[in-house]
């Protein structure tokens, strides 16, 4: 399946859903920016005497609507989801804590499968729907050990959610006309966190970083993956920076911070153009 | 142990079941319903009046970043002091971690300060007398507590701001506490990053109010802040 086009599986089941969230994503932004106090649920019912009022809008400005954003949320919940779900399958654990922690992860992205699926359905719009015949686990071939080698396996699984990390980061201004889903999806945001430093946790004990020697923690230190595999530098491009809004952050305040405990105390987002490009490998 | 002197003290805020229950509202305000906003409105009056005098965090988008810049000298203040008597047999390892986010947390609280300017607030005085750095149950229980909490907060303040910039940043540095609250969390017991006192059925994280979140920090702080003109949405 070619991701780019994933929301044509929205397209096919609803041929005009386009033009309608195309050209209202404004209004869907002014409509909630008025509203903000509303149910999100009464918004399709609300939207519809809007949508008649304004059949002339102007494009876009920028950023997605609400229903493409948590439709792109929702696809990349389906990777992970369906990626912890043959992971525990497959079983490779060596002991039990790593096979606790891989169910509980599984458990987390599958409730957020179905939060989405619930949240994306209410508000009156379909949602992407993908099933593991979708997805190429070893990303055309960079990864033939994703369910054979441990370490793959926990490489991939890092990779993943340190990406989502990102991806919701950057997806948050999306959200940001609607209280309820921008709160929401920080909630999930800050899991995918949790889960990330988990992973790295368990591929420093396990002794699994390349090159070998490198201190991998739980935090990402400059744009270092700790994962031999050029296939997964683009998901850590652009961490190291150390400037945040024209402050720099090494040293500041006359304090003795290195450049990598600056690029670490900030997580930084990426677009859904750069996310799609790290992800589409991964489907079918 | 503090997690228990903690859960005596603050049994509301160091539990889950308010911050879970309060994720289940969100839900059901996604959901629909009225109900929901009738639970948020009667959740809204509960904290009405409290935090209303003091340092005052200020309005709008500045008054978030003072609330934001609060808790982080918290955090810096308290890492400071873990670095500069660590407790009884510290592995190396836990000091490397633990000066790292000493390190995290400092650059938070300078990068506040620096782009708040004349805006921001004081320099707050801490209150630490609760907490027995000899310890290291009481640190990284403490530690564990500060970072669910800085977690909490700014799930809960996102959608308090109006820039979208700074929502971007708030988002790069929540995403830094939960790395930090999920390796805290497995140096006292691994496999804890992520588990059901902070991520409910539905797989959320918690979140907290500004109110709910200074409640709970004014118990180290002798500062008392006010922040009675932040904004509630």
């Amino acid at each position: 399946m070619n991701l780019q086009n994933i929301f044509s599986v929205i397209e096919k089941s609803d041929p005009e859903i386009f033009d309608r969230l195309d050209s209202r994503r404004n209004i869907m932004k002014q409509f909630a920016r008025t509203s903000g106090k509303i149910a999100v649920a009464s918004i399709p019912f609300a939207l519809g005497s809007m949508l008649q009022k304004a059949s002339a809008a102007p494009p876009p400005p920028t950023g997605d609507s609400i229903p493409d954003t948590l439709n792109f949320a929702l696809t990349l919940e389906y990777l992970e989801a369906n990626f912890y779900i043959k992971a525990v399958e497959v079983g490779m654990f060596p002991d039990a804590a790593s096979k606790m922690a891989f169910t509980t992860i599984r458990d987390h992205e599958n409730a957020h499968v179905n939060f989405l699926k619930t949240a994306i359905s209410a508000a009156g719009f379909t949602p992407v729907s993908f099933q593991f015949a979708d997805f190429d686990f070893t990303a055309k071939g960079n990864f033939p050990g994703v369910f054979s080698d441990y370490g793959t396996m926990l490489a991939v699984a890092q990779t993943f959610e340190d990406t989502g990390v990102r991806a919701y980061k950057g997806q948050a201004p999306n959200l940001m006309s609607n209280n309820d889903y921008l709160t929401a999806a920080l909630q999930i945001h800050s899991v995918e966190g949790r889960h990330a430093a988990h992973l790295r946790y368990m591929r420093r004990k396990a002794n699994l970083l390349v090159p070998s020697g490198i201190d991998l923690k739980p935090w990402i230190t400059l744009d270092q993956s700790g994962i031999g595999s050029a296939a997964v530098q683009a998901s850590y491009d652009g961490e190291q920076v150390v400037n945040q809004a024209g402050v720099m952050i090494t040293n500041i305040g006359g304090f003795d911070i290195s450049a990598e405990a600056a690029s670490e105390a900030f997580d930084e987002p990426l677009t859904k153009e750069q996310v799609l490009a790290i992800v589409t490998p991964f489907f079918a | 142990m503090l997690n228990d002197q903690t859960n005596e003290v603050f049994p509301e805020v160091f539990s889950r079941d308010g911050a879970s229950h309060l994720s289940r509202r969100k839900f059901f305000g996604i959901m629909g319903g009225t109900a929901a906003v009738i639970a948020t409105a009667s959740a809204c009056r509960k904290n009405n009046g409290m935090h209303n005098s003091g340092i005052n965090l200020g309005s709008g988008d500045t008054g978030v970043l003072n609330y934001a810049y609060a808790l982080e000298q918290l955090e810096a203040a308290f890492y400071t002091q873990v670095i500069k008597t660590p407790y009884k047999n510290m592995s190396a390892t836990e000091m490397a971690y633990l000066k790292d986010v000493r390190d995290h947390e400092i650059a938070h609280r300078e990068f506040f300060k620096a782009a708040l300017s004349s805006a921001a607030i004081p320099a707050l005085e801490v209150d630490f007398k609760k907490i027995n750095f000899n310890s290291r149950d009481s640190v990284l229980g403490t530690a564990k507590a500060f970072e669910d909490l800085g977690v909490s907060a700014y799930n809960g303040a996102g959608k308090l701001l109006v820039s979208a910039d700074y929502l971007t940043i708030a988002g790069k540095i929540v995403s830094v506490e939960a790395r930090h609250a999920a390796l805290i969390r497995d140096l006292i017991q691994p496999g804890s990053f992520a588990d059901m006192t902070v991520v409910d059925a539905m797989g959320l994280d918690v979140v907290r109010t500004p109110d709910e979140v200074l409640t709970i920090a004014s118990f180290f702080l002798k500062s008392k802040l006010n922040a009675s003109n932040l904004p509630t949405s």
